[in-house]
């Protein structure tokens, strides 16, 4: 699971259907080296997320999911104590008969009573090799959960009151992704590497599909592809991101579509625009107009 | 981990790594000892003789902001420049001190049109305080007066009264529960732990209750030619009400729109408001309203449009901008914040009618249509923000929502 050079882990990014510019490879490169999350913004769509799974996938190792949403709290992220055990163990000890208050206490406080969260199972002893923490969608979490981030990611543990402290021997690889729906605080972004994933260039996302949805035919590909880039340079509220070239690119396939014409994209323009007004304003443009420039 | 080599390699690497995170300190980016050292360790991993390879890792390590990408590019070219690719010699030769004079580098992405000379309006600002000490008389009538017929010292007085003022914006209730007295959600831990000291017999209960949270406020002001009687008062307000709540973002607008939410950051209202007027570029021109709220709704209203805000809008309504297109984004605007608040200072008159073609597009989309032209009209905009109500007014699907005068 080491890569010794950037080009390795490209390689290796490749062969898994991700496919990587340099500088990225690089970042993704020193996080793993370096130990370091990282942190990806960009916009909807671009393949913030995929970047987590395929590590996981390419390293073998276990992937940990946290998708982020406003008022996420140590209990649903961290651990939370088993209530219901807790109780009926306090009943058992009475029926028993032991009545030492303190040794009751330390024993419903012990870690058998505790239910794990994403974050405490990220840097748990347990796993043979050290999972892949996804953080998802940061910015949808409220400022107070950026808060708890910053002792497990700068010193990979985890305080307990009851417990002490947990510490990770082999940190978790961390790949946090924010769509910049509000600004994270410099505390957070500090202690992580940044990349900034921009709309693939025509070339790259050309391979993307054709990795992606192989069933797609080479002509079919290049013309969503071109498509797509034609509509970036429209002004619209949401620019589709590669996710929706995916979608469509399988959309056209499962239609047995062998080339784009006017109707088929009238029909299917949902698969890219989500937006009305943006599917009036390609409307007005002239699907055909948009078509002719792509070369169909 | 398989660093376990010293951390210092390469001779004058790590004094060049200092010099370039020093040098794009100078250039406003913020990098921290930490991220350098990150860089250095960095290098050991990555080949330092290939130039792009090189460039990536400063960039994942020094910046964390997709805005300081561009400017920390120029700082790269700048000091590691070489005409021909990158010579790993340059690691070699002393540093030099960075230029005593931060060099000119691109400022922002987002102002294409700046780096022009300033010609300082340095003038203005300069004037003295004058010792204006208020009788209840005195602040009675500049309570009521318009801002358009203040002079100065009346400005000036205006400037402390604004100081006194109090803004609350009525707070939303988040996901997010704090322990509570009051009966509400229970809560187990502290239950549980209470309960020991009762044999584990829940005798006393203890509850959570919901956190409330203040609102974000967005301010959108024109500063046209039109406005021209009202901008500095509105400026003054604008900046006080930005710094008396916690989540302000502020944004100006004549014929483009200008983000000004961190120049108000200023300690100085007076330094706050001549960076303002330095950084933007259309003062006192034409208004293209619909332009400057669409060019809002694309790039800004998703990021500073989260958590139910509420946005105030402060115009005369005088557009030369296409109606329609004004109508269409103020309905999404409308669409995407919890009240839309729309100030016109002619609307202190009692004969003004909004009959602009703009106010007519404008006005189906607004929740509230409110004054702004006298210290009476901003007290009672306090007085509104701070009783909005936890849900959004009722509005009509298309035509848009009934409008409170």
């Amino acid at each position: 699971m080491n890569f010794a050079t950037i080009d390795e882990l490209q390689q290796a990014l490749a062969a898994h259907d991700y496919i990587a510019d340099r500088p990225l490879a690089t970042a993704i490169f020193l996080a793993l080296k370096l130990q370091k999350p990282l942190l990806l913004e960009g916009e909807a769509g671009v393949g913030k997320t995929e970047i987590a799974k395929t590590l996981a996938r390419m390293q073998d190792r276990h992937l940990i999911r946290l998708q982020c949403y406003e008022g996420l709290d140590v209990n649903t992220t961290i651990y939370e104590w088993n209530y219901t055990r807790q109780m009926l163990q306090i009943r058992l000890i009475e029926a028993l008969g032991a009545s030492d208050a303190h040794a009751a206490l330390k024993e419903i406080f012990s870690p058998e009573f505790l239910i794990k969260r994403p974050l405490l199972q990220a840097i748990e002893e347990s796993w043979d090799r050290p999972p892949v923490l996804l953080i998802d969608e940061i910015d949808r979490a409220d400022e107070e959960f950026e808060a708890f981030l910053l002792e497990l990611l700068s010193d990979w543990q985890i305080s307990i009151p009851e417990i002490g402290t947990i510490r990770a021997s082999q940190p978790p690889t961390v790949i946090i992704t924010s769509n910049r729906t509000r600004e994270i605080h410099d505390a957070l972004k500090r202690r992580c590497l940044f990349y900034w994933i921009d709309y693939p260039s025509l070339d790259k996302e050309l391979r993307i599909v054709n990795a992606k949805v192989p069933g797609a035919s080479e002509r079919l590909s290049r013309q969503v592809v071109a498509f797509v880039h034609e509509l970036r340079k429209l002004d619209l509220f949401k620019l589709p991101g590669v996710a929706e070239t995916l979608d469509w690119a399988t959309a056209l396939t499962a239609l047995d579509a062998r080339e784009l014409t006017a109707e088929l994209v009238e029909d299917t323009l949902g698969a890219i625009l989500k937006y009305q007004d943006d599917i009036a304003q390609v409307r007005r443009q002239g699907v055909r107009s948009i078509l002719e420039k792509v070369g169909v | 981990m398989d660093d376990t080599e010293p951390l210092i390699p390469h001779g004058n690497l790590i004094a060049h790594v200092v010099a370039f995170a020093h040098l794009l300190r100078s250039t406003g980016i913020k990098v921290s000892v930490e991220q350098t050292i990150d860089l250095v360790r960095a290098l050991e991993h990555v080949p330092i003789v290939s130039r792009s390879d090189f460039r990536a890792a400063a960039r994942c390590t020094l910046v964390c902001r997709r805005e300081d990408l561009p400017v920390f590019d120029a700082a790269f070219d700048f000091y590691w420049r070489t005409q021909s690719g990158f010579d790993p010699l340059m690691l070699a030769i002393p540093v030099v001190k960075t230029p005593p004079k931060p060099l000119r580098l691109p400022q922002r992405p987002r102002s294409p049109g700046d780096g022009q000379d300033e010609s300082d309006r340095h003038g203005e600002q300069q004037e003295e305080k004058v010792g204006f000490t208020l009788t209840f008389t005195a602040s009675e009538t500049l309570r009521t007066k318009d801002f358009g017929s203040f002079s100065h010292e009346e400005v000036q007085a205006c400037k402390e009264l604004l100081r006194t003022l109090e803004w609350r914006i009525e707070p939303r209730r988040t996901r997010r529960r704090r322990p509570a007295n009051r009966p509400g959600v229970i809560d187990m831990r502290r239950l549980l732990r209470r309960s020991l000291r009762y044999g584990g017999d829940p005798v006393e209960l203890t509850f959570r209750e919901p956190r409330y949270r203040q609102r974000p406020l967005v301010v959108l002001c024109d500063i046209s030619g039109s406005m021209d009687r009202y901008s500095r008062i509105l400026l003054q307000f604008i900046y006080t009400i930005s710094n008396g709540l916690r989540d302000v973002e502020a944004f100006v607008f004549g014929t483009r729109l200008t983000r000004i939410t961190r120049l108000l950051r200023e300690r100085d209202i007076d330094e706050a408001i001549a960076a303002v007027s330095k950084q933007v570029v259309d003062w006192s021109g034409g208004t293209r309203i619909g332009e400057a709220v669409r060019h809002f709704n694309y790039y800004w209203s998703r990021r500073v449009l989260g958590r139910g805000p509420v946005v105030l809008l402060i115009s005369d309504g005088w557009d030369r901008g296409d109606p329609q297109l004004l109508g269409r984004e103020m309905a999404r605007l409308q669409r995407s914040c919890h009240r839309l608040i729309w100030l016109n200072p002619l609307l202190g008159n009692p004969r003004y009618q909004p009959l602009t073609q703009g106010m007519q597009a404008a006005l189906p989309f607004i929740d509230d249509f409110l004054p702004v032209h006298n210290l009476v009209s901003l007290e009672q905009l306090g007085a509104k923000l701070a009783t909005l109500g936890a849900r959004r007014p009722e509005r009509r699907q298309n035509a848009g929502g009934r409008v409170r005068v």
